[in-house]
């Protein structure tokens, strides 16, 4: 091995070593990815605009949006100081819009919480438990599953009265069964792992099994398709609102201005149209929002 | 293959008496008494007794369920409260429209969401498959209902080139599939209605095509010299009953999906009834349409699974 030649001392080698390689934690890793992915970023910013602008609605909005004006009636886009317009009764469209989000955040995020909550803890249960218990839990989902998703919150909210906690409610418990299918099938998954084994030979019990083993292999799923119900939940309430089954009138919320304002689509065709577009442009932020918090977790669902 | 057919017919019975479980507890969710909701307001105290007892509703709840559940697999659903009709032909009725709209919208949707997921699927990465899950994620997130507006502002009242609402012109009350006059009614409904599902197939499909693709099988396929068509073939072939999952579950979202749209285009369907139930607060319609709807899904899924076990036979082996 003496042939090869040597331009420089050996010492020097050793400085000149491989600098080390940084290695990076989970969320250093997830975080390079999110910022690498503007797409993500550029809805990311969309969603927070439309949170704060519902969070600080008093301050932002240029008008009152219950004062009603039988003169200024259902006038279009850029009508003296209306921005985008007035309703049917004179009330100021981009007031009205801005703390309709009020209601359609609330509830696209709340129910999903609560059922995130529930069906997580009873998913986690009935894979953990296996046997009977999961079979109890896993086969009373199945009867929920059996209705379309927009059928079982029109059931359960239509019976019940409609109103936004009663909305609500539908909407939680539209979302726990398919939480706990995610929740289970996570658990399921590791619960036969050598690793739990090992923490059980170790002497473990189950609640520490489930707290340090089992949960964070659960949230991560539980998170992301949390998120991902959101925009559903967004859509599935401003449904229920157009059906007459969310918030009663004079509330400002998109999915009954856009069942209010229906009537006069003959009148201000794009002012009517405006709701729908708030809807759609949360509903889709979300939807990205999630996708992209999914690749950058590296969640398999 | 017969042992599994009849496991899942087996399945599905338990689950069909969930469902009729949870219509028969609406009435009862119901604020006040359940009687109330069922009686029309002005009813006399001495007909609230004897309907009370001709009803069973001074047994106990279980015994009501199977009193119920009696009635409804003899088709007595009960009577409609604004119509005076039994629910059992307002269903019927209604859903004899809706079949209609789903005639058209569930084979468009299905063969664009499946047309366009296999090509994005094929092609990951390119320029097609951006414009594709773009096209996707726009359906997926797309309010149907606001979309029928749209569609009718640009379509009847800017250029009045198709109706607005309903289902014929007013007064005609059949409805001719094969002439234009009445069939332009179907145009804006049954695309407002495909919407979501296409977004949704594509979505599941591209998914479903690019995880069979770097399945270890493709690379034998094209080391045994298969021409690229034939391994697509492959392909799209394996990744069908993934597919066919999603197919059923968005019949389901077509048949109650159709609330909105129908109630946005004033088409006398399931939807409509069942929004108008919720504006009258009439009960036994809302829980004869819901129960109708349901045990609809639940056999389509059910035909679905059987279906994935001819096209996939790992799946009876399971």
């Amino acid at each position: 091995m003496s042939d090869i030649a040597l331009d420089k001392p050996l010492e020097t080698f050793d400085e000149q070593a491989v600098p080390a390689t940084q290695v990076r934690g989970y969320w250093q890793s997830v975080f390079y990815r999110l910022r690498h992915d503007p797409a993500t970023l550029f809805f990311a910013a969309i969603v927070l605009s439309i949170v704060l602008a519902a969070i600080f609605a008093s301050l932002i909005a240029p008008f009152d949006p219950y004062k009603e004006s039988v003169i200024s009636r259902l006038k279009p886009v850029g009508w003296k100081d209306h921005l985008l317009g007035t309703d049917e009764l004179g009330r100021d469209m981009l007031s009205r819009l801005i703390y309709g989000g009020r209601v359609s955040l609330l509830m696209g995020v709340v129910p999903v919480l609560i059922a995130s909550l529930v069906g997580g803890v009873l998913g986690v249960i009935g894979g953990f438990a296996g046997g009977r218990i999961n079979t109890a839990i896993m086969r009373t989902m199945d009867v929920f599953y059996a209705f379309p998703s927009v059928l079982l919150a029109v059931a359960i909210a239509g019976a019940m009265g409609g109103g936004i906690v009663n909305g609500m409610l539908a909407l939680t418990l539209v979302f726990i069964p398919p939480m706990c299918r995610v929740a289970e099938t996570a658990t399921t998954q590791i619960r036969s792992l050598d690793y739990i084994e090992a923490a059980r030979a170790t002497g473990a019990g189950t609640l520490m099994v489930i707290r340090y083993h089992v949960l964070g292999n659960v949230l991560g799923p539980v998170f992301i398709y949390a998120s991902s119900l959101v925009s559903v939940s967004i859509l599935l309430a401003s449904g229920l609102s157009f059906l007459g089954l969310g918030v009663r009138p004079p509330t400002a919320d998109w999915g009954l201005m856009l069942s209010t304002l229906r009537q006069s689509i003959y009148v201000v065709p794009f002012v009517c149209a405006l709701p729908g577009a708030a809807i759609f442009v949360t509903s889709i932020s979300f939807n990205l929002v999630s996708d992209g918090l999914r690749t950058a977790m590296d969640v398999r669902m | 293959m017969i042992f599994y057919i009849l496991r899942r017919f087996l399945y599905a019975i338990p689950i069909a008496f969930g469902v009729s479980i949870v219509c028969f507890s609406l009435v009862y969710i119901a604020p006040g008494d359940p009687l109330q909701t069922v009686m029309p307001p002005d009813a006399t105290a001495e007909t609230i007794e004897i309907v009370k007892h001709a009803y069973g509703f001074d047994k106990p709840i279980p015994v009501q369920y199977l009193i119920w559940l009696g009635h409804v697999l003899t088709g007595d659903l009960g009577m409609s409260i604004s119509t005076r009709r039994p629910v059992i032909l307002e269903v019927t009725d209604a859903l004899s429209n809706t079949s209609l709209l789903a005639l058209f919208a569930v084979p468009l949707s299905f063969f664009i969401g499946y047309t366009m997921g296999a090509i994005a699927g094929c092609f990951p990465g390119r320029w097609l498959d951006r414009l594709v899950t773009g096209t996707a994620v726009v359906g997926v997130s797309l309010p149907n209902y606001w979309l029928g507006i749209v569609l009718v502002v640009l379509f009847a009242v800017e250029y009045s080139l198709l109706p607005a609402t309903g289902m014929g012109p007013s007064g005609s009350t059949n409805f001719h599939i094969f002439e234009w006059s009445s069939a332009r009614y179907l145009v804006l409904p049954v695309f407002t209605l495909a919407m979501i599902p296409i977004g949704i197939l594509a979505r599941t499909t591209r998914a479903a095509v690019a995880e069979v693709r770097n399945q270890d099988f493709v690379q034998t396929l094209r080391a045994k010299g298969l021409s690229e068509w034939a391994v697509i073939r492959h392909v799209l072939k394996n990744s069908l009953p993934q597919v066919m999952a999603v197919m059923g579950l968005q019949f389901g979202y077509l048949l109650g999906g159709s609330i909105l749209v129908e109630t946005v285009f004033t088409w006398p369907g399931s939807g409509f009834l069942l929004s108008k139930a919720i504006i009258n607060r009439d009960v036994p319609v809302l829980q004869g349409t819901i129960l109708t709807l349901s045990l609809i899904f639940v056999a389509t899924n059910l035909i679905v699974d059987l279906l994935q076990s001819l096209v996939d036979p790992r799946i009876r082996r399971a």
